[in-house]
């Protein structure tokens, strides 16, 4: 079966006064129809430049996309006009954001955002969307949801208003939600309720979801596939068991090993060394070089592709197979 | 509370901060007072020379307003703070001596730091105010010290903050905590603002200084992973009140309170074949202008009951290990 999402060698590109700078840089990774898919790295890797790659929703920032496709269901949407777009948008693709706090309009009733898209896309009626509002805050477990439908998003918690956007975004029923960070800004036990929440809104809509997330645990608890992105570059792909059981990449290698808590209090964490690098100027050959323990010199002139080394499991590393020094 | 043999370095008795709120045009319409928040609730915890403290809990419990109560920050409505058995707040305490001994540090790195200050006259200026060196030169040493201590290249000392990566600014922001030789630091969510690779560099720093110069840390954090690799010692905080405390590993492995439980169950696990199906903790903390009746937690309690909701609950020990559950060591 084809997938539902292709991303094939996506580049995109943020103008500034300086020079360009290529946040996304040949990006390519699909998702399957039902699936979680995890895209995880540290700050400014370019995840959230990829999914805002996909809905071409750039919030006013110089981006565009200067190469590369993005297969929708059977459509090229690197293909598709603006008012193409904003049909894709909110109803075959939705996205979710990390700051629950601003990503709601504070002058607009929360039912009223609700139904917003519905009207909009559906073609449906004030009063059918205001009961499918009732009816979608009911599904992302918002108690009381015919009285919190009046509500303004200032009377909701921040893991409320989070329950409230996840509502918007279902409410066309996208084929693919896309969340990005969306429970960064929440407490540990409100990011349990909330992806659990994701988990089963998958199941019962049947939907595709690119999670993109800094934090390793919360892919091993959410994803069924994951990459890892280092640089604007995706550095390793693999399912979820197969990446944290035999992580391949040294950048994932470290990542795992800098996590406090798995190991003994009383040795030193193992920290990466250095800092990412400055994308308008990036590191020549593999982007990582610079902060690898496992480098040699051909690391330092040529960018390794992402290659397969255990079936489904692929990694850019010209090392890939050598032990860690 | 259990005798210690140790006398404590940081001795917190009874605290209790409330803050009145403003009335609201609803208040005004039903001619109500507003009810006055209720931030920490009779907090009494004591620090060992040389431990490391970590305080844990989720936004709003408190845990941020004890440690500026503590450090002088804000004035506690009830209870005492005392060092070397010193009292060090309400009247009549050496505010400057207290700023000498003990510091804090924040957590955003980018908004803690002055951006008109280089590195080395934000280094400098509490050296000069508490007159601990004198000369141009040897407080131009001291700088460099600093810098070193901290790993910052002292090369780099006449840059603005802007100049300098999240990461490389916490570490200024140590280095200024430390400009006056504290003993014990309060560092309210140091790392939660960095990357993890960056934030293992600065929690290895954080080992390495209290290793060093002996310090001795109070840890606040929501990440419990953090706490635990880095504290001797945990506090659970669930409005306003310490729920549970115990030795860090102890807390980990034999949690008594339900909301300890809860809260370790929710952390995400770097493991898939660690998965969990059952959400952790149903609902949110209740507004700590209102707190509950009886026991704080118990309208989100699996196994509350009526004496729960009836009656507040004291900490209930066991050894080193205390538990504000009703239920607490009664399963061995």
């Amino acid at each position: 079966m084809a997938p539902l999402l292709s991303v094939r060698d996506l580049v995109t590109v943020f103008e500034s006064k300086t020079r360009p700078v290529q946040a996304v840089d040949s990006v390519s990774f699909e998702i399957r129809e039902g699936e979680v898919f995890g895209l995880v790295g540290e700050s400014g890797c370019g995840k959230s430049a990829t999914c805002r790659s996909i809905l071409r929703l750039f919030a006013g920032a110089p981006a565009r996309i200067t190469g590369g496709t993005i297969e929708f269901a059977g459509r090229d949407l690197t293909c598709l006009s603006e008012a193409e777009m904003t049909r894709v948008r909110g109803r075959e693709i939705a996205m979710v954001f990390q700051d629950p706090m601003t990503s709601l309009n504070p002058t607009m009733r929360v039912g009223d955002q609700i139904a917003e898209g519905l009207i909009r896309h559906e073609s449906i009626g004030r009063r059918a969307a205001r009961l499918e509002a009732i009816e979608l805050l009911k599904q992302v477990g918002v108690p009381s949801a015919e009285q919190r439908l009046d509500s303004w998003p200032h009377e909701f918690s921040g893991g409320m208003r989070q329950r409230v956007l996840i509502a918007i975004a279902l409410a066309c029923r996208p084929k693919l939600l896309i969340a990005d960070e969306p429970t960064t800004a929440l407490d540990v036990t409100i990011q349990d309720q909330i992806l659990k929440l994701i988990l089963r809104l998958r199941e019962q809509y049947g939907m595709s979801v690119l999670l993109v997330t800094h934090d390793l645990g919360v892919v091993a608890q959410t994803c069924d596939r994951v990459a890892t992105m280092y640089a604007g570059r995706i550095v390793e792909t693999a399912e979820t068991p197969s990446l944290f059981a035999r992580p391949l990449h040294p950048y994932t290698i470290a990542l795992l090993n800098s996590l406090p808590g798995g190991k003994k209090r009383s040795e030193p964490l193992q920290p990466i060394g250095g800092a990412p690098p400055n994308l308008a100027d990036p590191p020549p050959g593999c982007r990582f070089h610079p902060r690898c323990s496992i480098a040699v010199e051909a690391c330092r002139s040529t960018a390794p592709a992402l290659l397969p080394v255990d079936a489904p499991h692929r990694v850019a590393c010209l090392r890939r197979g050598a032990e860690p020094s | 509370m259990p005798a210690s043999t140790d006398t404590p370095l940081l001795e917190v008795r009874g605290l209790s901060k409330t803050f009145a709120q403003r009335r609201s045009l609803s208040h005004i319409v039903m001619s109500q007072a507003p009810h006055p928040l209720q931030a920490v609730r009779n907090v009494t915890l004591t620090l060992a020379p040389g431990e490391t403290l970590g305080l844990v809990g989720e936004s709003g419990c408190g845990k941020s307003t004890l440690g500026r109560c503590i450090a002088g920050f804000h004035e506690p409505t009830e209870g005492t703070v005392f060092l070397r058995g010193e009292k060090v707040s309400g009247d009549g305490y050496d505010r400057q001596r207290l700023s000498r001994e003990l510091q804090m540090i924040f957590q955003d790195p980018y908004s803690s730091l002055n951006p008109r200050l280089t590195v080395a006259q934000a280094l400098e200026e509490p050296i000069r105010v508490h007159g601990l060196r004198r000369g141009r030169g040897e407080i131009a040493d001291r700088v460099d010290e600093l810098m070193s201590t901290v790993g910052l290249p002292p090369g780099l000392k006449s840059q603005l903050p802007h100049a300098f990566s999240g990461g490389q600014r916490q570490r200024i922001s140590i280095a200024r905590a430390l400009a006056l030789e504290p003993d014990v630091i309060i560092a309210d969510e140091p790392v939660s603002a960095l990357d993890v690779s960056i934030q293992a560099q600065i929690l290895n720093l954080f080992e390495d200084l209290r290793s060093r110069l002996g310090l001795t840390y109070l840890f606040i954090a929501h990440d419990l992973n953090v706490v635990r690799h880095i504290s001797q010692r945990i506090a659970v905080m669930y409005l306003g009140e310490i729920v549970e405390i115990a030795d860090a590993d102890q807390l980990f492995e034999d949690p008594q309170h339900p909301y300890t439980r809860a809260l370790l169950s929710a952390l995400p696990q770097p493991d898939p074949t660690r998965r969990t199906e059952a959400v952790s903790l149903e609902g949110e903390p209740p507004d700590p202008s209102s707190p509950p009746s009886g026991c704080a937690f118990n309208v989100r309690c699996p196994l509350a009951h009526d004496a729960c909701r009836a009656q507040a609950q004291e900490l209930r020990w066991r050894g080193d290990h205390g538990a504000r559950c009703i239920e607490a060591f009664k399963r061995d």
